[in-house]
């Protein structure tokens, strides 16, 4: 099962090429194509995981050689790909998920002339995401990488007959297109200092490398990992992602794409390991985007805007773990792991809703929601508590480990990291519990033509699903830290290092600030009456509806300066370039001018000049022999 | 007599020969001064086949004599054809190259 | 001793007609020059001890190469005199100091050298050339014969003149000379029947009048026309002496409308051909 591990890109790949090759007449069945595509791709995830679970921790790692990609003298690129228990996480995560959301999508999108294509792009989707994390070298998994950014591309734009649609994609591609840079960047420097991109190379090279190298590439990975995963400050496109139909919000930019930077970093840990100073940035981009997450998602009122802006904190939550080292590594996967469930889980909730709902997402027209959508309320609400971070569910596993992580350490910095961590989850719990209860709870605020009612199996089973796993996934891996175990062979073994604080202190305090959370939101939108329109209130609350204006800032701090730049380079180019070369051009012709006088015309003065020029040559030859 | 004074004579005609060329208007006259340089030329070749004992250089005045003639014969020719469309064969006459 | 002289000899008989080349106005005799500078030449060549070059240096340059310039000077005007004035600014300074500095440093180049020359020299006999000829430079050969083919061809192209219209039957050119009121005869002969049969001696009419027209017109030019009325009929018949015989001796060669230059032209169609007609 392992070396057929090439069959779970290959058979999206072509079953995303059939979909969009075959044609109208393939309507009728391609969404259960695209299914059956994503969820073949689980079946041999899953072999592949059975027969790892039978190897010794030590063999955990198989290669599988595919062909000789770029063979240019001394640099021999290879495609191949790398299973070990981090890839077939993600794996089993990816086509887990995705089956369910391809399922979920059949509904979804019962009603969309062009649900053939949605399905193609999004088997693209998986086959991209799939390559990029069973590449055993940084060119390939930048293959991956690119197909996932044009799949989000594709899928964020699939109603692109809206400009504003249009306009999100274009800018999640741009914004994308920013942390590939240093991507390639990292590529760069990596060919130069270790001499190959593939993971070994790497991992063998680090020890010789000067530990500014390892940091430069180090801060070039952070930056490609910021732009793919929405962190501080390329975190700016993934609110208008939401522009896509909601099953891709659920998978591409909650589940898995978005938490590709998480992977980069983790499977990057080597170089990482050399430059403590690249890490420290890295967590404190974590620190910094969780906080900015939850305080946006506290002031939203779209609800797919707000669990963006939840996704932006919760990945957040991983890169700080990413960026502690060892002891953050399988804390950061686990955490995205049990995130790609609930949250998933929850925008599926969120699609629910919607779809209920004619397509409303302003929360302040939801409200008494439980009544007429038990299911979704149910297994949103596991959701809920499972990002909350209560036991038993599956964010308080994942979770607690990691603001316990971020406590870790000396001087001043675990208390930054791990107050961040720490007024994090009360924040979560906040805003977690005000899109909840604004939901669901309090007095029904619809319009007159919106009839609520329950979606159908298609829908609710994949949810129900996700609600499971959002409820148990995390007590089932957490028990005897059989996550941690299962990543070891990738993440090494993690020294256990006390918190500087007890944990029990860490934990009560984690569980009453979240209680604190939950109660103040319940008290303001839970028990009171809810206004249907926004009110006026604190600059902060406005600051974060408006994401801390950071399209402003962009357009202030990059746009502008660099539409101005363009401008001078324009006009340097005209005023100083052109004009050399055209002035040296225009020489020409004025040379012509002037030698143009020599030709008289008369056949004399031609023979004269010979005559002339005959002499001249004779006189070198005779005073060149005396 | 030393050869050589043949080339010196030759040297001569060929400084008249070019004097021709570049004074005179006649296209015909400056023609033959053109042949006189050839002339000349030979006959420096065939001096310095005696100087030598051998026979090349005579040959050599033989081929120039044949490109010469070829010369002559299309020279001539174009000299007529000049005169046929301008009625005149004074060299100054055609400047259309004058830049 | 013998050798010094003939040198001069040829030096002279080169180089002073050469100099006909810059000095001469008329091109015949510029051509004659050069016919003398060759024959000179070819003398060299025989003293050079290249007697078939000398040979084939007349046959080549007297014999054909100068009758064919002389032949063009026909084709294009024989008696033309040129105009010696230089019309382009210094250039009589350049072909001074151009060809006599050449002249000059060749010279110099050459007198600095002295070469031993061979005791028993290879003399250029027919066979002795043959042999060279045909074995070492047998491809030159082959490759000038083409040269000399081409160059025969090019000439050919270069002086044909394409008929574009069909030739004009004598029948047409007689419509034509009438259509524009021309003689529609014959030019009158020169000269006076019966009293002298010379070219420069206008025809008599049968009025005894002198006509103009039969005399050459490269003879006017030159003045060399016999005076016409001198050959004038003298006819004492008194009824031809009053009346209209009156009126055509007005008319006489003294006339000096009579010589106006325009209706000496035989080619200019006459405006006054009608009233001439009378006048007959």
């Amino acid at each position: 099962m392992l070396d057929l591990i090439w069959l779970v890109i290959a058979v999206p790949l072509v079953s995303s090429g059939i979909l969009l090759l075959a044609g109208r007449r393939a309507n009728a069945w391609g969404h259960w194509l695209g299914v059956a595509a994503s969820a073949s791709t689980f079946v041999v995830g899953f072999g592949a995981f059975l027969q790892m679970l039978g190897m010794a921790g030590e063999e955990r790692s198989h290669a599988v050689h595919l062909y000789s990609w770029i063979p240019g003298g001394d640099l021999q690129l290879d495609a191949g790909l790398l299973v070990d228990p981090l890839s077939l996480t993600f794996v089993l995560l990816v086509s887990f998920v995705g089956t369910l959301i391809h399922v979920y999508s059949v509904a979804y999108m019962e009603h969309d002339p062009n649900r053939r294509i949605f399905f193609s792009y999004l088997n693209l989707f998986v086959a991209a995401m799939l390559l990029l994390v069973l590449a055993d070298s940084y060119l390939l998994l930048f293959v991956g990488w690119e197909g996932v950014g044009l799949a989000s591309y594709l899928l964020i734009g699939f109603w692109n007959h809206k400009p504003a649609y249009a306009t999100a994609a274009k800018k999640a591609f741009v914004v994308n297109r920013i942390g590939d840079i240093g991507l390639i960047l990292a590529m760069g420097l990596m060919l130069a200092s270790f001499g190959g991109v593939d993971f070994a190379t790497v991992a063998d090279g680090v020890s010789g490398a000067s530990t500014a190298t390892l940091t430069a590439t180090g801060l070039a990975l952070l930056l490609a990992a910021c732009g793919k995963s929405a962190q501080f400050p390329l975190q700016s496109w993934l609110g208008d992602a939401m522009a896509g139909p909601t099953p891709v919000s659920a998978l591409i930019h909650a589940a898995t794409m978005v938490t590709a930077g998480v992977y980069l970093i983790v499977r990057s840990a080597p170089v990482f390991e050399g430059a403590p100073d690249a890490q420290l940035v890295v967590a404190a981009v974590g620190a910094l985007t969780l906080i900015m997450g939850a305080l946006i998602g506290m002031a939203k009122d779209d609800i797919k805007k707000a669990l963006a802006a939840s996704t932006m904190s919760q990945i957040g939550y991983m890169m700080l773990a990413a960026g502690l080292g060892p002891i953050g590594y399988a804390f950061a996967i686990f955490h995205l792991v049990t995130h790609g469930f609930f949250k998933a889980g929850m925008f599926l909730g969120a699609g629910s809703v919607m779809h209920g709902m004619n397509d409303q997402v302003d929360m302040r027209r939801f409200g008494a929601l439980r009544a007429a959508m038990v299911t979704t309320w149910v297994t949103f609400g596991l959701g809920w508590l499972a990002i909350l971070g209560v036991p038993p569910f599956s964010g308080f596993w994942s979770k607690d480990k990691i603001i316990e992580a971020a406590f870790v350490g000396e001087g001043v910095q675990p208390w930054i990291l791990g107050g961040a961590a720490l007024v994090g989850a009360g924040l979560t719990a906040f805003y977690m519990s005000r899109l909840f209860f604004m939901t669901f709870h309090g007095k029904a605020r619809w319009t007159d033509d919106q009839h609520p009612h329950e979606s159908p199996a298609l829908m609710t089973v994949p949810m129900i699903i996700l609600a499971v796993g959002s409820a148990f996934l995390g007590l089932f891996l957490a028990v005897g830290d059989r996550f941690a175990h299962w990543l070891e062979p990738v993440t090494g073994h993690a020294e256990h290092h006390d918190p500087v604080m007890p944990i029990w202190l860490i934990m009560t305090l984690t569980l009453a600030l979240v209680a604190l959370g939950v109660w103040e939101a319940w008290r303001r939108y839970g028990a009171a009456d809810v206004p249907t329109e926004a009110p006026d209130v604190s600059l902060a609350t406005v600051a974060a509806r408006n994401d801390f204006f950071q399209d402003s800032v962009n357009r202030g701090v990059f746009e502008r300066p660099g539409t101005h730049l363009t401008r001078t380079l324009v006009y340097a180019d005209a005023a100083v370039i052109d004009r050399a070369v055209n002035g040296g051009a225009q020489g020409w012709p004025k040379t012509g001018e002037a030698v143009r006088r020599a030709q008289s015309g008369q056949v004399r003065s031609y023979a004269a000049t010979m005559v002339v020029g005959l002499v001249i040559v004779v006189l070198i030859v005779v005073l060149g022999g005396l | 007599m030393d050869p050589i004074n043949f080339v010196i004579l030759a040297c001569v005609l060929f400084a008249i020969g070019a004097a021709a060329v570049l004074v005179r208007r006649n296209a015909i006259i400056a023609f033959m001064g053109v042949e006189l340089m050839l002339n000349a030329a030979n006959l420096a070749l065939v001096a310095f086949s005696r100087i030598h004992g051998q026979v090349d250089g005579q040959v050599m005045a033989f081929f120039v004599m044949v490109v010469a003639a070829a010369e002559v014969v299309v020279g001539l020719a174009i000299i007529i054809a000049v005169f046929r469309a301008r009625q005149t064969i004074s060299l100054d006459e055609p400047a259309e190259l004058k830049g | 001793m013998v050798d010094t002289v003939i040198f001069w000899v040829i030096a002279a008989i080169t180089v002073i007609p050469a100099f006909s080349l810059i000095f001469a106005r008329k091109a015949v005799y510029v051509a004659m020059s050069i016919v003398l500078v060759m024959v000179g030449l070819a003398a060299a060549y025989i003293t050079l001890d290249a007697p078939f070059l000398g040979v084939v240096q007349i046959v080549v340059y007297t014999g054909a190469v100068m009758m064919l310039f002389l032949f063009v000077l026909m084709l294009v005007g024989v008696d033309r005199r040129e105009d010696m004035k230089e019309t382009l600014t210094g250039q009589r300074w350049i072909a001074l100091f151009g060809a006599g500095g050449l002249g000059a440093f060749l010279i110099a180049m050459v007198a600095r050298v002295s070469l031993p020359v061979a005791e028993e020299p290879l003399v250029g006999e027919p066979d002795v050339i043959a042999g060279v000829l045909f074995e070492r430079y047998v491809l030159v050969m082959e490759v000038l014969g083409f040269l000399l083919i081409t160059a025969a061809v090019g000439a050919l192209v270069l002086t044909h003149v394409p008929r574009l219209k069909p030739r004009k039957t004598q029948l047409e050119v007689q419509r034509d000379r009438v259509r524009v009121g021309a003689d529609p005869v014959n030019k009158v002969f020169p000269g006076v029947y019966a009293r002298h049969n010379a070219l420069d001696v206008p025809a008599l009419d049968p009025q005894g009048e002198p006509i103009e027209q039969s005399v050459s017109r490269v003879l006017k030019v030159r003045n060399q026309t016999q005076e016409g009325a001198h050959f004038r009929a003298r006819l004492d018949d008194p009824s031809r002496a009053g009346g209209s015989d009156a009126e055509h001796s007005g008319r006489g060669l003294s006339d000096p409308e009579r010589l106006d230059p325009d209706r000496l032209d035989p080619d200019r169609p006459d405006p006054e051909g009608s009233d001439r007609e009378e006048g007959r």
